[in-house]
């Protein structure tokens, strides 16, 4: 049994059990439960992932060309970071170990639009009624209906923002959400000229509003910033991909772990043997697993990924609008911001400046019109691919055997990588906002902002499966017995 | 494509704005982001429709709506009581996308022991440190089987589609709000 603080109480059927569920305003099935003293003293507080799935198991034997199309289904809102990296694991499997230009920038493309769009969504619709109305605001308009309301502009540009990003998915991928341009050793379409011209007219507003979104999110800090600096923030180890150079990379590198002072404890490693880095834990109280990193162990080996590590981690954005913002982001408050839980959302609009940046080069560039698009070579039996997803490292790993069936598959989302951390920020929230006093919707609504700035991806992390040791029945309309199941 | 006699039910609210509740069940939440693939349409469908329970606001209960609209099927006990949460409170209750009127892609595990699966991610999987198969109380009871949603309650209208695009949902919903018999011509549907 853990000993980590909150984590699990010593006499929980003692306690009173508060329980915000559904978590709202993120994607994907959670719960939060909280057990209080008769004085209310938080003691424990727990993050529960409370769907399964199995994709992981019902995608063996199926033809490896059909996995990339499948996989994508764990989630609607970044489908393409599965798509693509099931493809990059893929490529290794058709012996594609380089891909022609044209095939890379369109999937780079198609990964820029789509962090451009998750980064919007997640701001704009999700979290900005938090940042704009107060944490513990009247519910009835905490939602993007309110900011639409107040502040018409605000709303409108993440509207056109997400926009924008779906209309370049839909152009690579060939539909904007579940699309099917990426394949195994390249894409299977790039752009017309007419489709190009297109996504050049609007891009400049684009790079103008995704600046004038990193400057809202400085301007919250600057409010509160008491508020801002502490909430839920711990200090945390990292993990990333970062280029060769250092740069950060959002469709290829090597893994990058660091302790929290930015000590390094691996850089620049080849993800193709992942699993002699990170290994998983599993907690009877949550379907999500908790990675850690071996080298630390499972105690202090957890870590943070997602934008928060990305910008403050790699050595410098190579575009030159959201390195500057970086830079200022790095700096300020001494720095204190780049280490808070409510820095993800700063960091999260630098970097869909940087989306909008590169996509923005990227419609520059000829090779996007090439028509030479798909490449092989050798084939493998098995093949890692490794990408930086909206929210954080995304690991795809398949066996696939000589009839073209896929053999095994293992998955290890971002979500997931950050299993452990939201963990402790919510204990931090609890501690700090809820411990000893009466609980309202709105500080219970305090929790959920910490859970929020991690943008997490519920579907996304339940894709393994999980069971109870109960019996159930499932009556149809008539009162039927539709389904049952006697466990344990 | 329809089943129920909406023209009692919401000729005498033509005058509010519609309640309207969304969830998400086993599904990925991609209807949801096709619902908002609307993109600025969605500024004057607010002025038709509010929003009651939704992953997009805080309420966390379905209150009595005219409309309630569902993505994902039945894997679990939590839906089956959210499911029937949303039958009760809802006059119109609409299936959105492959999982909820098929059981779409997760029910491709419907194939599949559930006791060995979890044996392999949660046991035997050589990554895996502390095998255990969690089963803490506050996991709902996952079920053998995904289920669509008509298998459980009475549904009224089924919109196919891996999503449904935003221009089906769109033209749904305003055939809806504005009294029409809701019809997707032959662009609008699709079963991918």
């Amino acid at each position: 049994m853990s000993t980590l603080p909150l984590e699990t109480a010593a006499h929980p059927e003692q306690l009173r059990r508060v329980v915000i569920e559904p978590l709202s305003r993120v994607e994907g099935h959670g719960k939060v439960t909280l057990l209080l003293d008769e004085d209310g003293h938080v003691q424990q507080a727990r993050l529960h992932i409370v769907e399964f799935r199995a994709f992981e198991k019902f995608i063996q034997g199926r033809p490896y060309w059909e996995v990339p199309v499948m996989v994508q289904r764990l989630c609607g809102i970044c489908p393409v970071s599965h798509h693509l990296a099931a493809c990059k694991a893929l490529d290794q499997v058709v012996g594609a170990t380089t891909l022609t230009p044209t095939a890379e920038k369109i999937r780079r493309l198609m990964h820029y639009g789509q962090i451009l769009q998750s980064h919007a969504l997640h701001f704009f619709h999700l979290s900005s009624p938090d940042l704009l109305f107060g944490f513990g605001s009247d519910v009835a308009r905490r939602n993007i209906v309110g900011v639409a309301a107040a502040y018409p502009d605000i709303a409108r540009q993440g509207v056109l923002l997400r926009r924008y990003g779906q209309e370049v998915v839909r152009h690579t991928a060939g539909k904007r959400i579940h699309g099917t341009g990426s394949v195994p050793g390249g894409v299977n379409k790039s752009l017309t000229a007419a489709e190009r011209d297109e996504l050049q007219k609007d891009i400049y507003q684009m790079v103008a509003w995704s600046r004038d979104a990193v400057r809202l999110v400085r301007q919250l800090f600057e409010q509160d910033l008491e508020t801002y600096r502490g909430f839920g923030t711990f200090a945390a180890r990292t993990l990333s991909l970062v280029r060769a150079d250092g740069a950060m990379d959002l469709y290829h590198g090597g893994l990058r772990a660091q302790h929290a002072d930015g000590g390094t404890i691996f850089d620049h490693v080849d993800y193709d043997h992942y699993w002699d880095q990170i290994s998983e834990e599993v907690k009877a109280w949550s379907y999500m697993k908790f990675p850690y990193l071996r080298v630390l162990g499972h105690e202090d080996g957890w870590y943070r990924v997602g934008p928060l590590t990305r910008v403050t981690r790699c050595d410098f954005i190579p575009t030159p609008l959201a390195d500057r913002e970086r830079r200022e982001f790095m700096a300020f408050d001494d720095g204190r911001a780049a280490q808070s839980t409510l820095g993800f959302h700063w960091a999260r609009m630098i970097e869909m400046l940087h989306a909008a940046e590169a996509i923005k080069d990227l419609l520059h560039d000829g090779d996007l019109l090439g028509t030479d698009l798909m490449t092989g070579g050798k084939r493998q039996a098995r093949g890692v691919g490794v990408i930086e997803a909206p929210r954080g490292t995304l690991i795809h790993h398949y066996r696939v055997d000589e009839n073209d069936q896929v053999v095994r598959a293992n998955l290890i989302v971002s979500t997931t990588h950050n299993n452990h951390a939201m963990n402790v920020a919510i204990r931090e929230v609890a501690r700090k906002y809820l411990d000893g006093r009466t609980l309202t919707e709105g500080l219970l609504n305090h929790i959920e902002v910490a859970v929020r700035a991690f943008d997490p991806c519920l579907s996304c992390a339940t894709h393994a499966v999980g069971r109870m040791p109960l019996s159930v029945q499932l009556l149809d309309a008539d009162g039927a017995v539709a389904d049952s199941m006697v466990r344990g | 494509m329809h089943r129920a006699h909406w023209r009692e039910t919401l000729t005498d609210v033509t005058r509010r704005k519609l309640k309207v509740a969304t969830t998400s069940l086993a599904g990925c939440f991609g209807c949801h982001m096709s619902l908002l693939d609307i993109d600025e349409r969605l500024f004057p469908l607010l002025e038709r429709i509010e929003f009651d329970r939704s992953p997009l606001t805080d309420i966390k209960h379905c209150g009595p709506c005219d409309i309630g609209i569902i993505e994902g099927g039945i894997c679990n006990a939590e839906n089956v009581h959210v499911l029937r949460e949303f039958r009760a409170n809802c006059k119109i209750l609409v299936a959105m996308g492959a999982c909820a009127v098929t059981g779409g892609l997760p029910a491709q595990r419907n194939h599949l022991d559930l006791g060995l699966c979890l044996q392999e991610v949660y046991l035997t999987d050589p990554g895996v440190a502390h095998g255990m198969i969690p089963n803490d109380p506050e996991l709902p009871l996952p079920l053998d089987k995904v289920h669509p949603l008509h298998e459980v309650v009475k549904i009224d209208y089924f919109i196919p589609g891996c999503p449904p695009s935003a221009d089906a949902i769109w033209k749904f919903l305003t055939d809806l709000i504005e009294g029409r018999t809701p019809k997707l011509g032959h662009g609008l549907i699709h079963y991918d």
